[in-house]
Protein backbone atom coordinates (compact mmCIF):
# COMPACT_ATOMS: atom_id res chain seq x y z
CA UNK A 1 0.00 0.00 0.00
CA UNK A 2 0.93 3.37 -0.86
CA UNK A 3 1.18 6.36 1.68
CA UNK A 4 -2.34 6.30 3.34
CA UNK A 5 -4.11 9.41 1.71
CA UNK A 6 -6.36 9.07 5.09
CA UNK A 7 -5.55 7.78 8.32
CA UNK A 8 -7.84 7.63 11.19
CA UNK A 9 -6.26 7.09 14.73
CA UNK A 10 -8.03 6.20 17.92
CA UNK A 11 -11.26 7.68 17.11
CA UNK A 12 -14.04 7.86 19.64
CA UNK A 13 -16.99 9.44 19.67
CA UNK A 14 -19.52 9.65 22.50
CA UNK A 15 -23.39 10.83 22.71
CA UNK A 16 -23.92 11.17 26.01
CA UNK A 17 -22.78 7.63 28.02
CA UNK A 18 -23.40 6.46 24.28
CA UNK A 19 -20.03 5.45 22.90
CA UNK A 20 -20.96 5.47 19.16
CA UNK A 21 -17.60 4.58 18.09
CA UNK A 22 -14.63 3.36 20.50
CA UNK A 23 -11.14 3.40 19.78
CA UNK A 24 -11.89 2.87 15.65
CA UNK A 25 -8.27 3.24 13.59
CA UNK A 26 -8.77 2.81 9.52
CA UNK A 27 -6.68 4.11 6.68
CA UNK A 28 -7.51 4.33 3.47
CA UNK A 29 -4.44 4.93 0.36
CA UNK A 30 -4.38 6.51 -2.24
CA UNK A 31 -7.04 5.97 -4.85
CA UNK A 32 -7.98 2.58 -3.09
CA UNK A 33 -12.04 1.18 -2.62
CA UNK A 34 -13.11 0.61 0.94
CA UNK A 35 -16.41 -1.01 2.21
CA UNK A 36 -17.42 -0.15 5.39
CA UNK A 37 -20.35 -2.72 7.09
CA UNK A 38 -21.55 -3.43 10.19
CA UNK A 39 -25.17 -4.08 11.70
CA UNK A 40 -27.62 -0.75 12.47
CA UNK A 41 -26.64 1.11 15.12
CA UNK A 42 -22.76 0.29 14.65
CA UNK A 43 -21.45 3.44 13.71
CA UNK A 44 -20.92 3.43 10.21
CA UNK A 45 -22.51 6.53 9.62
CA UNK A 46 -20.97 8.11 12.95
CA UNK A 47 -17.58 7.53 11.66
CA UNK A 48 -18.68 9.18 8.24
CA UNK A 49 -19.53 12.14 9.96
CA UNK A 50 -16.04 12.57 12.00
CA UNK A 51 -14.35 12.36 8.92
CA UNK A 52 -16.19 14.61 7.08
CA UNK A 53 -16.07 16.76 10.15
CA UNK A 54 -20.01 17.05 10.40
CA UNK A 55 -19.28 15.89 13.81
CA UNK A 56 -16.30 16.43 16.63
CA UNK A 57 -14.67 13.20 17.54
CA UNK A 58 -13.72 14.06 21.41
CA UNK A 59 -10.35 11.87 21.21
CA UNK A 60 -8.65 10.49 18.37
CA UNK A 61 -7.09 12.06 15.12
CA UNK A 62 -7.91 12.31 11.41
CA UNK A 63 -5.06 13.33 9.45
CA UNK A 64 -5.86 13.67 5.69
CA UNK A 65 -3.36 13.95 2.82
CA UNK A 66 -0.53 14.50 5.53
CA UNK A 67 -2.39 16.96 7.69
CA UNK A 68 -4.16 16.77 10.67
CA UNK A 69 -7.64 18.01 10.55
CA UNK A 70 -9.25 17.12 13.78
CA UNK A 71 -11.69 19.60 14.67
CA UNK A 72 -11.92 21.32 11.88
CA UNK A 73 -14.95 22.61 9.83
CA UNK A 74 -16.74 19.99 7.41
CA UNK A 75 -16.37 23.06 4.98
CA UNK A 76 -12.91 23.17 4.88
CA UNK A 77 -12.90 19.55 4.94
CA UNK A 78 -14.58 19.54 1.83
CA UNK A 79 -11.98 22.03 0.57
CA UNK A 80 -9.30 20.04 0.92
CA UNK A 81 -10.78 17.09 -0.81
CA UNK A 82 -13.27 14.77 1.52
CA UNK A 83 -16.73 15.09 -0.05
CA UNK A 84 -19.82 12.88 1.26
CA UNK A 85 -23.07 12.07 0.31
CA UNK A 86 -25.71 11.90 2.47
CA UNK A 87 -28.07 8.37 3.08
CA UNK A 88 -31.12 10.57 2.21
CA UNK A 89 -30.34 12.53 -1.19
CA UNK A 90 -30.39 16.46 0.14
CA UNK A 91 -30.18 18.74 -3.15
CA UNK A 92 -30.46 22.45 -3.11
CA UNK A 93 -34.50 22.40 -3.78
CA UNK A 94 -34.63 26.30 -4.86
CA UNK A 95 -32.26 25.45 -7.97
CA UNK A 96 -31.75 23.71 -11.04
CA UNK A 97 -30.09 20.64 -11.63
CA UNK A 98 -26.77 22.37 -12.89
CA UNK A 99 -26.97 24.95 -10.28
CA UNK A 100 -26.67 22.25 -7.77
CA UNK A 101 -23.54 21.40 -9.04
CA UNK A 102 -22.19 25.12 -8.96
CA UNK A 103 -21.86 25.56 -5.64
CA UNK A 104 -19.33 23.18 -4.94
CA UNK A 105 -17.55 23.98 -7.82
CA UNK A 106 -17.88 27.80 -6.62
CA UNK A 107 -16.44 26.71 -2.78
CA UNK A 108 -15.42 23.41 -2.64
CA UNK A 109 -13.10 23.35 -5.26
CA UNK A 110 -12.55 27.14 -5.83
CA UNK A 111 -9.40 27.21 -5.84
CA UNK A 112 -8.75 23.79 -7.40
CA UNK A 113 -11.47 24.49 -10.85
CA UNK A 114 -9.70 24.62 -14.26
CA UNK A 115 -10.06 27.78 -15.74
CA UNK A 116 -12.63 26.66 -18.22
CA UNK A 117 -16.58 27.96 -18.16
CA UNK A 118 -17.86 26.25 -14.92
CA UNK A 119 -21.13 25.20 -16.89
CA UNK A 120 -19.41 23.35 -19.45
CA UNK A 121 -17.55 21.35 -16.33
CA UNK A 122 -20.55 20.55 -14.92
CA UNK A 123 -21.89 19.27 -17.87
CA UNK A 124 -19.17 16.31 -17.87
CA UNK A 125 -20.26 15.82 -14.29
CA UNK A 126 -23.62 14.66 -15.39
CA UNK A 127 -22.62 13.16 -18.49
CA UNK A 128 -20.86 10.89 -15.95
CA UNK A 129 -24.34 10.02 -14.31
CA UNK A 130 -26.28 10.39 -17.07
CA UNK A 131 -28.70 13.84 -16.14
CA UNK A 132 -26.59 15.93 -19.04
CA UNK A 133 -30.28 16.39 -20.64
CA UNK A 134 -31.57 17.34 -17.58
CA UNK A 135 -29.25 19.83 -16.58
CA UNK A 136 -32.18 22.65 -16.52
CA UNK A 137 -34.60 20.69 -14.88
CA UNK A 138 -35.74 21.70 -11.08
CA UNK A 139 -34.02 19.73 -8.78
CA UNK A 140 -37.03 19.36 -6.55
CA UNK A 141 -38.84 16.95 -8.47
CA UNK A 142 -36.22 14.38 -9.14
CA UNK A 143 -37.04 10.12 -8.63
CA UNK A 144 -34.89 8.45 -6.09
CA UNK A 145 -32.54 6.83 -8.52
CA UNK A 146 -32.20 10.89 -9.82
CA UNK A 147 -32.15 12.01 -6.86
CA UNK A 148 -29.03 9.86 -6.05
CA UNK A 149 -27.44 10.94 -9.69
CA UNK A 150 -27.46 13.89 -8.66
CA UNK A 151 -25.90 13.75 -5.59
CA UNK A 152 -23.09 11.58 -6.98
CA UNK A 153 -22.55 14.65 -9.52
CA UNK A 154 -22.81 16.99 -7.09
CA UNK A 155 -20.30 14.87 -4.69
CA UNK A 156 -18.08 15.08 -8.32
CA UNK A 157 -18.18 18.87 -8.66
CA UNK A 158 -16.49 19.24 -5.94
CA UNK A 159 -13.23 17.17 -6.86
CA UNK A 160 -12.73 14.91 -4.33
CA UNK A 161 -9.56 13.28 -3.57
CA UNK A 162 -12.03 11.36 -1.15
CA UNK A 163 -15.65 10.40 -1.33
CA UNK A 164 -17.48 9.31 1.61
CA UNK A 165 -20.97 7.16 -0.34
CA UNK A 166 -23.41 6.59 2.76
CA UNK A 167 -25.85 4.53 1.66
CA UNK A 168 -26.03 5.47 -2.28
CA UNK A 169 -28.13 2.60 -3.15
CA UNK A 170 -30.78 1.99 -0.24
CA UNK A 171 -33.55 1.88 -1.89
CA UNK A 172 -33.03 0.78 -5.15
CA UNK A 173 -34.01 -1.71 -7.76
CA UNK A 174 -31.38 -4.42 -8.67
CA UNK A 175 -30.41 -2.63 -11.86
CA UNK A 176 -30.26 0.75 -10.57
CA UNK A 177 -27.80 -0.76 -7.89
CA UNK A 178 -25.37 -1.66 -10.93
CA UNK A 179 -25.75 1.70 -12.56
CA UNK A 180 -24.43 3.39 -9.60
CA UNK A 181 -22.15 1.05 -9.08
CA UNK A 182 -20.51 1.77 -12.30
CA UNK A 183 -20.84 5.68 -11.63
CA UNK A 184 -18.79 5.00 -8.35
CA UNK A 185 -15.76 2.87 -10.52
CA UNK A 186 -15.89 5.74 -13.27
CA UNK A 187 -15.33 8.53 -10.37
CA UNK A 188 -12.72 5.73 -8.90
CA UNK A 189 -11.36 5.70 -12.05
CA UNK A 190 -10.70 9.32 -12.01
CA UNK A 191 -8.11 8.63 -9.30
CA UNK A 192 -10.89 9.69 -5.93
CA UNK A 193 -10.74 7.07 -3.23
CA UNK A 194 -13.90 6.20 -1.87
CA UNK A 195 -15.15 4.63 1.47
CA UNK A 196 -18.30 3.03 0.78
CA UNK A 197 -21.19 2.37 3.37
CA UNK A 198 -23.44 -0.15 2.04
CA UNK A 199 -26.33 -2.73 2.90
CA UNK A 200 -26.63 -4.19 0.20
CA UNK A 201 -23.56 -6.93 0.69
CA UNK A 202 -23.48 -8.10 -3.25
CA UNK A 203 -22.63 -4.46 -4.06
CA UNK A 204 -19.91 -3.95 -1.08
CA UNK A 205 -18.35 -7.59 -2.44
CA UNK A 206 -17.80 -6.03 -5.78
CA UNK A 207 -16.69 -2.72 -5.30
CA UNK A 208 -14.67 -3.05 -2.38
CA UNK A 209 -10.64 -3.70 -2.63
CA UNK A 210 -10.65 -3.96 1.14
CA UNK A 211 -13.47 -4.03 3.27
CA UNK A 212 -13.73 -2.45 7.41
CA UNK A 213 -16.44 -4.58 9.62
CA UNK A 214 -17.79 -2.02 12.57
CA UNK A 215 -20.25 -3.77 15.12
CA UNK A 216 -21.36 -2.05 18.72
CA UNK A 217 -18.81 0.96 17.57
CA UNK A 218 -15.51 -0.99 17.80
CA UNK A 219 -13.83 -2.22 14.58
CA UNK A 220 -14.18 -6.25 14.32
CA UNK A 221 -12.46 -6.98 11.31
CA UNK A 222 -10.36 -5.21 8.29
CA UNK A 223 -9.52 -7.48 5.21
CA UNK A 224 -10.37 -8.27 1.91
CA UNK A 225 -13.64 -9.38 0.82
CA UNK A 226 -13.01 -12.69 0.72
CA UNK A 227 -11.27 -12.72 4.31
CA UNK A 228 -14.32 -10.78 5.61
CA UNK A 229 -16.99 -13.35 4.15
CA UNK A 230 -15.14 -16.33 6.05
CA UNK A 231 -14.35 -14.35 9.60
CA UNK A 232 -15.86 -15.77 12.21
CA UNK A 233 -16.62 -12.45 14.18
CA UNK A 234 -18.34 -10.77 11.70
CA UNK A 235 -20.59 -13.70 11.38
CA UNK A 236 -21.03 -13.44 14.82
CA UNK A 237 -22.01 -10.13 14.64
CA UNK A 238 -24.57 -10.19 12.08
CA UNK A 239 -26.37 -13.31 13.37
CA UNK A 240 -25.11 -13.86 16.38
CA UNK A 241 -23.89 -16.70 18.06
CA UNK B 1 -25.15 45.58 -20.77
CA UNK B 2 -27.62 44.93 -17.93
CA UNK B 3 -25.03 46.07 -15.26
CA UNK B 4 -25.03 49.27 -16.71
CA UNK B 5 -28.71 49.64 -17.06
CA UNK B 6 -29.16 49.16 -13.54
CA UNK B 7 -26.37 51.72 -12.24
CA UNK B 8 -28.46 54.31 -14.74
CA UNK B 9 -31.60 53.58 -13.00
CA UNK B 10 -30.00 53.77 -9.51
CA UNK B 11 -28.51 57.46 -10.60
CA UNK B 12 -31.69 58.60 -12.25
CA UNK B 13 -33.52 57.96 -9.30
CA UNK B 14 -31.22 59.99 -7.29
CA UNK B 15 -31.17 62.63 -9.62
CA UNK B 16 -35.00 62.80 -9.77
CA UNK B 17 -34.91 62.94 -5.93
CA UNK B 18 -33.03 66.09 -6.09
CA UNK B 19 -34.72 67.46 -8.65
CA UNK B 20 -38.14 66.91 -7.29
CA UNK B 21 -37.16 68.76 -3.62
CA UNK B 22 -36.55 72.06 -5.85
CA UNK B 23 -40.13 71.73 -7.74
CA UNK B 24 -42.59 70.19 -4.97
CA UNK B 25 -43.33 72.97 -2.10
CA UNK B 26 -45.91 70.74 -0.74
CA UNK B 27 -44.02 68.81 2.57
CA UNK B 28 -46.89 66.07 3.12
CA UNK B 29 -45.09 64.48 -0.37
CA UNK B 30 -41.65 64.19 1.48
CA UNK B 31 -43.13 62.70 4.41
CA UNK B 32 -45.07 60.19 2.58
CA UNK B 33 -42.32 59.46 0.49
CA UNK B 34 -39.84 59.12 3.16
CA UNK B 35 -42.35 56.71 4.70
CA UNK B 36 -42.69 54.46 1.85
CA UNK B 37 -38.74 54.18 1.52
CA UNK B 38 -38.02 53.75 5.25
CA UNK B 39 -40.52 50.85 4.99
CA UNK B 40 -38.53 49.37 1.46
CA UNK B 41 -35.36 49.35 3.47
CA UNK B 42 -36.15 47.53 6.53
CA UNK B 43 -38.58 45.14 3.61
CA UNK B 44 -34.79 44.32 2.00
CA UNK B 45 -32.86 44.48 5.02
CA UNK B 46 -35.12 41.40 6.25
CA UNK B 47 -34.89 39.78 3.14
CA UNK B 48 -31.07 39.20 3.27
CA UNK B 49 -31.42 37.35 6.68
CA UNK B 50 -35.21 35.94 5.92
CA UNK B 51 -35.53 35.98 2.21
CA UNK B 52 -31.71 34.99 1.18
CA UNK B 53 -30.85 32.88 3.98
CA UNK B 54 -34.10 31.54 5.16
CA UNK B 55 -33.58 32.48 9.06
CA UNK B 56 -37.11 34.39 9.91
CA UNK B 57 -36.33 37.26 11.72
CA UNK B 58 -39.14 38.69 14.36
CA UNK B 59 -36.39 41.40 15.64
CA UNK B 60 -36.28 44.02 13.02
CA UNK B 61 -37.79 46.22 15.56
CA UNK B 62 -35.31 45.97 18.04
CA UNK B 63 -32.52 46.61 15.26
CA UNK B 64 -34.47 49.67 13.34
CA UNK B 65 -34.72 50.95 17.46
CA UNK B 66 -31.38 50.44 17.84
CA UNK B 67 -30.70 52.80 15.02
CA UNK B 68 -33.06 55.16 16.12
CA UNK B 69 -31.22 55.66 19.31
CA UNK B 70 -27.76 55.47 18.21
CA UNK B 71 -28.93 58.85 16.84
CA UNK B 72 -30.58 59.78 20.19
CA UNK B 73 -26.96 58.81 22.23
CA UNK B 74 -24.83 61.36 19.66
CA UNK B 75 -27.59 64.17 20.02
CA UNK B 76 -27.51 63.76 24.05
CA UNK B 77 -23.82 63.08 24.36
CA UNK B 78 -22.04 65.30 22.15
CA UNK B 79 -24.69 68.09 21.55
CA UNK B 80 -26.54 67.30 17.86
CA UNK B 81 -23.73 66.67 16.15
CA UNK B 82 -24.76 66.69 12.07
CA UNK B 83 -27.27 63.41 10.75
CA UNK B 84 -24.91 62.37 8.49
CA UNK B 85 -22.81 61.61 11.31
CA UNK B 86 -25.40 59.38 13.33
CA UNK B 87 -25.66 58.28 10.05
CA UNK B 88 -22.68 56.68 9.55
CA UNK B 89 -22.42 55.34 12.81
CA UNK B 90 -25.68 53.74 13.76
CA UNK B 91 -25.30 50.67 10.86
CA UNK B 92 -21.88 50.00 12.52
CA UNK B 93 -23.51 49.71 15.43
CA UNK B 94 -26.39 48.20 14.60
CA UNK B 95 -24.55 45.73 12.52
CA UNK B 96 -22.33 45.00 15.27
CA UNK B 97 -25.32 44.14 17.22
CA UNK B 98 -26.12 41.83 14.29
CA UNK B 99 -22.88 39.84 14.68
CA UNK B 100 -23.05 39.35 18.11
CA UNK B 101 -27.09 38.35 17.89
CA UNK B 102 -25.97 35.84 14.76
CA UNK B 103 -23.03 34.08 16.68
CA UNK B 104 -25.44 33.45 19.77
CA UNK B 105 -28.48 32.32 17.77
CA UNK B 106 -27.40 30.81 14.75
CA UNK B 107 -27.50 27.33 15.96
CA UNK B 108 -30.80 27.88 16.33
CA UNK B 109 -33.47 26.64 13.90
CA UNK B 110 -36.49 27.47 12.28
CA UNK B 111 -39.16 28.61 14.86
CA UNK B 112 -36.13 29.05 17.84
CA UNK B 113 -34.50 31.30 15.86
CA UNK B 114 -37.64 33.53 15.11
CA UNK B 115 -38.09 33.00 18.97
CA UNK B 116 -34.46 34.07 20.02
CA UNK B 117 -34.71 37.05 17.86
CA UNK B 118 -38.07 38.06 19.29
CA UNK B 119 -36.19 37.80 23.04
CA UNK B 120 -33.26 40.50 21.04
CA UNK B 121 -35.67 42.97 20.39
CA UNK B 122 -37.42 43.21 24.25
CA UNK B 123 -33.78 42.66 25.87
CA UNK B 124 -32.86 45.95 23.51
CA UNK B 125 -36.24 47.82 24.63
CA UNK B 126 -35.62 47.12 28.42
CA UNK B 127 -32.46 48.44 28.11
CA UNK B 128 -33.46 51.61 26.68
CA UNK B 129 -36.19 52.07 28.86
CA UNK B 130 -34.11 51.59 31.97
CA UNK B 131 -31.37 54.11 30.67
CA UNK B 132 -32.22 57.56 31.74
CA UNK B 133 -29.56 59.22 29.53
CA UNK B 134 -31.69 58.59 26.25
CA UNK B 135 -34.43 59.27 27.79
CA UNK B 136 -36.05 56.63 29.43
CA UNK B 137 -39.63 55.49 28.94
CA UNK B 138 -40.57 58.95 28.86
CA UNK B 139 -38.37 59.23 25.43
CA UNK B 140 -36.32 62.00 24.03
CA UNK B 141 -37.36 65.18 22.17
CA UNK B 142 -35.31 66.39 19.20
CA UNK B 143 -35.49 69.72 17.83
CA UNK B 144 -34.43 70.04 14.34
CA UNK B 145 -31.59 72.28 13.30
CA UNK B 146 -33.11 75.21 11.81
CA UNK B 147 -31.13 76.40 9.04
CA UNK B 148 -30.67 73.69 6.58
CA UNK B 149 -27.87 73.88 3.74
CA UNK B 150 -28.96 73.75 0.19
CA UNK B 151 -32.81 72.47 0.79
CA UNK B 152 -35.97 74.47 1.78
CA UNK B 153 -36.52 72.52 4.58
CA UNK B 154 -35.03 70.21 6.69
CA UNK B 155 -37.60 67.18 5.56
CA UNK B 156 -36.06 67.84 2.00
CA UNK B 157 -32.78 67.00 3.49
CA UNK B 158 -34.31 64.09 5.29
CA UNK B 159 -36.08 62.89 2.18
CA UNK B 160 -32.67 62.88 0.53
CA UNK B 161 -30.87 61.10 2.63
CA UNK B 162 -33.32 58.22 2.83
CA UNK B 163 -33.41 58.08 -0.70
CA UNK B 164 -29.46 58.15 -0.82
CA UNK B 165 -30.10 55.14 1.86
CA UNK B 166 -32.67 53.10 -0.19
CA UNK B 167 -30.09 53.69 -3.16
CA UNK B 168 -27.19 52.50 -1.31
CA UNK B 169 -29.25 48.98 0.51
CA UNK B 170 -30.34 47.92 -3.05
CA UNK B 171 -27.09 48.26 -4.14
CA UNK B 172 -26.05 46.35 -1.03
CA UNK B 173 -28.66 43.05 -1.33
CA UNK B 174 -28.28 42.95 -5.55
CA UNK B 175 -24.69 42.59 -4.82
CA UNK B 176 -25.38 39.95 -2.46
CA UNK B 177 -27.89 38.46 -4.17
CA UNK B 178 -25.97 37.66 -7.55
CA UNK B 179 -22.78 37.10 -6.32
CA UNK B 180 -21.19 34.09 -4.84
CA UNK B 181 -22.14 35.19 -1.73
CA UNK B 182 -25.64 34.73 -2.69
CA UNK B 183 -25.18 31.35 -4.01
CA UNK B 184 -23.48 30.12 -1.25
CA UNK B 185 -26.69 31.20 1.34
CA UNK B 186 -29.46 30.60 -1.36
CA UNK B 187 -27.51 27.13 -0.39
CA UNK B 188 -28.00 27.20 3.31
CA UNK B 189 -31.65 28.41 2.61
CA UNK B 190 -32.16 24.86 0.78
CA UNK B 191 -30.02 22.46 3.12
CA UNK B 192 -27.52 24.05 5.35
CA UNK B 193 -25.98 20.95 5.89
CA UNK B 194 -25.68 19.69 2.75
CA UNK B 195 -24.06 23.35 2.16
CA UNK B 196 -21.34 23.01 4.63
CA UNK B 197 -20.47 19.97 2.90
CA UNK B 198 -20.11 21.22 -0.28
CA UNK B 199 -17.52 23.70 1.17
CA UNK B 200 -20.27 26.27 1.99
CA UNK B 201 -18.50 28.00 5.21
CA UNK B 202 -22.29 28.47 6.59
CA UNK B 203 -21.32 30.34 9.86
CA UNK B 204 -19.39 32.75 7.83
CA UNK B 205 -21.74 33.54 5.19
CA UNK B 206 -24.83 33.57 7.86
CA UNK B 207 -22.84 36.27 10.24
CA UNK B 208 -22.20 38.15 7.16
CA UNK B 209 -26.01 37.93 6.46
CA UNK B 210 -27.47 38.87 9.84
CA UNK B 211 -24.53 41.78 10.48
CA UNK B 212 -25.72 43.57 6.90
CA UNK B 213 -29.62 42.73 7.91
CA UNK B 214 -28.53 44.82 11.16
CA UNK B 215 -26.73 47.45 9.58
CA UNK B 216 -29.43 48.15 7.14
CA UNK B 217 -31.80 48.59 9.85
CA UNK B 218 -30.17 50.56 11.62
CA UNK B 219 -29.70 52.81 8.94
CA UNK B 220 -33.33 52.87 8.18
CA UNK B 221 -33.44 53.80 12.12
CA UNK B 222 -30.92 56.28 12.32
CA UNK B 223 -32.88 59.26 10.51
CA UNK B 224 -35.84 58.51 12.63
CA UNK B 225 -35.58 60.82 15.18
CA UNK B 226 -35.15 63.66 13.18
CA UNK B 227 -38.34 62.36 11.03
CA UNK B 228 -40.65 62.73 14.18
CA UNK B 229 -38.87 64.42 16.37
CA UNK B 230 -40.06 62.36 19.50
CA UNK B 231 -38.74 59.01 20.50
CA UNK B 232 -40.08 57.09 23.29
CA UNK B 233 -39.81 53.17 22.98
CA UNK B 234 -43.32 51.32 22.74
CA UNK B 235 -43.06 53.08 19.17
CA UNK B 236 -39.47 52.52 18.05
CA UNK B 237 -39.44 49.17 19.53
CA UNK B 238 -43.30 48.46 18.04
CA UNK B 239 -43.50 44.51 16.89
CA UNK B 240 -45.47 46.39 13.92
CA UNK B 241 -42.22 46.97 12.48
CA UNK B 242 -40.91 43.73 12.61
CA UNK B 243 -44.39 42.67 10.64
CA UNK B 244 -44.32 45.56 8.64
CA UNK B 245 -40.77 44.25 7.33
CA UNK B 246 -41.67 40.99 6.83
CA UNK B 247 -44.96 41.79 4.76
CA UNK B 248 -43.18 43.58 2.44
CA UNK B 249 -40.63 40.97 1.40
CA UNK B 250 -43.60 38.38 1.37
CA UNK B 251 -45.97 40.61 -1.06
CA UNK B 252 -42.90 41.96 -3.70
CA UNK B 253 -40.97 38.26 -3.20
CA UNK B 254 -38.43 36.69 -1.37
CA UNK B 255 -35.95 35.28 -3.67
CA UNK B 256 -34.21 38.08 -5.06
CA UNK B 257 -33.45 41.30 -4.59
CA UNK B 258 -36.22 43.13 -6.79
CA UNK B 259 -38.75 41.82 -4.06
CA UNK B 260 -38.36 44.18 -1.54
CA UNK B 261 -38.56 47.00 -3.96
CA UNK B 262 -41.53 46.36 -5.64
CA UNK B 263 -42.69 45.27 -2.36
CA UNK B 264 -42.08 48.10 -0.64
CA UNK B 265 -43.04 50.92 -3.12
CA UNK B 266 -46.53 49.14 -3.48
CA UNK B 267 -47.19 48.47 0.35
CA UNK B 268 -46.10 51.23 1.60
CA UNK B 269 -48.12 53.79 -1.22
CA UNK B 270 -51.11 51.64 -0.31
CA UNK B 271 -50.46 52.57 3.18
CA UNK B 272 -49.60 56.11 3.00
CA UNK B 273 -53.23 56.58 0.38
CA UNK B 274 -55.29 54.61 2.90
CA UNK B 275 -53.66 56.42 5.79
CA UNK B 276 -54.24 60.24 3.82
CA UNK B 277 -57.74 59.38 2.05
CA UNK B 278 -59.99 57.25 4.74
CA UNK B 279 -57.85 56.69 8.28
CA UNK B 280 -54.89 55.87 9.54
CA UNK B 281 -56.61 52.62 11.97
CA UNK B 282 -57.99 51.36 8.58
CA UNK B 283 -54.48 51.04 7.28
CA UNK B 284 -53.53 48.21 9.25
CA UNK B 285 -56.36 46.17 8.37
CA UNK B 286 -55.31 46.77 4.85
CA UNK B 287 -51.92 45.83 4.94
CA UNK B 288 -53.61 42.49 6.82
CA UNK B 289 -55.63 41.53 4.19
CA UNK B 290 -52.70 42.52 1.51
CA UNK B 291 -51.00 40.09 3.22
CA UNK B 292 -52.68 37.17 4.20
CA UNK B 293 -54.19 37.71 0.04
CA UNK B 294 -50.09 37.11 -0.67
CA UNK B 295 -49.55 34.40 1.57
CA UNK B 296 -52.24 32.54 0.41
CA UNK B 297 -52.78 32.91 -3.22
CA UNK B 298 -49.15 33.97 -4.48
CA UNK B 299 -46.76 32.55 -1.50
CA UNK B 300 -44.11 33.72 -4.03
CA UNK B 301 -44.71 37.41 -4.04
CA UNK B 302 -45.01 39.30 -6.89
CA UNK B 303 -41.91 38.53 -8.55
CA UNK B 304 -43.24 35.14 -8.53
CA UNK B 305 -46.07 35.68 -9.93
CA UNK B 306 -44.09 37.77 -12.68
CA UNK B 307 -41.84 34.51 -13.28
CA UNK B 308 -44.73 32.01 -13.11
CA UNK B 309 -46.65 34.23 -16.13
CA UNK B 310 -43.44 34.12 -18.02
CA UNK B 311 -42.35 30.29 -17.76
CA UNK B 312 -46.18 29.98 -18.79
CA UNK B 313 -45.63 32.46 -21.76
CA UNK B 314 -42.77 30.57 -23.17
CA UNK B 315 -44.60 27.08 -22.87
CA UNK B 316 -47.45 28.86 -24.88
CA UNK B 317 -44.35 30.33 -27.92
CA UNK B 318 -42.69 26.85 -28.16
Amino acid sequence: MTEPILSVTNLTKRFGGFVALDGVDVSLGDKERLGLIGPNGSGKTTLINCISGALYNEQGKVNFEGSDVTGTTASSRAKLGIIRTFQIPRPFRSMTIIENLLIPMEYAASGRMESRNLRDQAMESLEIVGLQDRADENSANLTQIDMRRLELARALSAKPSLLLSDETMAGLSSSEVDEVLDILFALNGRGVAVIMIEHIMRAVMKYSERIVVLDAGKKIADGSPDEIVNNRDVERAYLGE
Amino acid sequence: MKLNKFWFIIAAVFLIGIAFTMVADNEFYFYATYAVMQLMIMGIAWNILGGFTGYVNFGSGGFFAAGAYTTVFLHRAFDAPPLLIAVLVAPMVCGLIGLGVGYFTLRLKGVYFAIATLAVAIILETIVVNWEFVGGAGGYYLLIPENVVFFDSYIEWLFVLILAITLIAIIVSRYLNSSKIGQGLAAIRDDELAAESMGVPTLKLKLISTTVMGGLMGAAGAPFPYFITFVEPVSAFNLLVAVMAIAVPMIGGTASWIGPVIGGLLLGTIQETVTVNISSELNLLIVGVVLVGFISLAPQGITGLYQDFMRKRRKGND
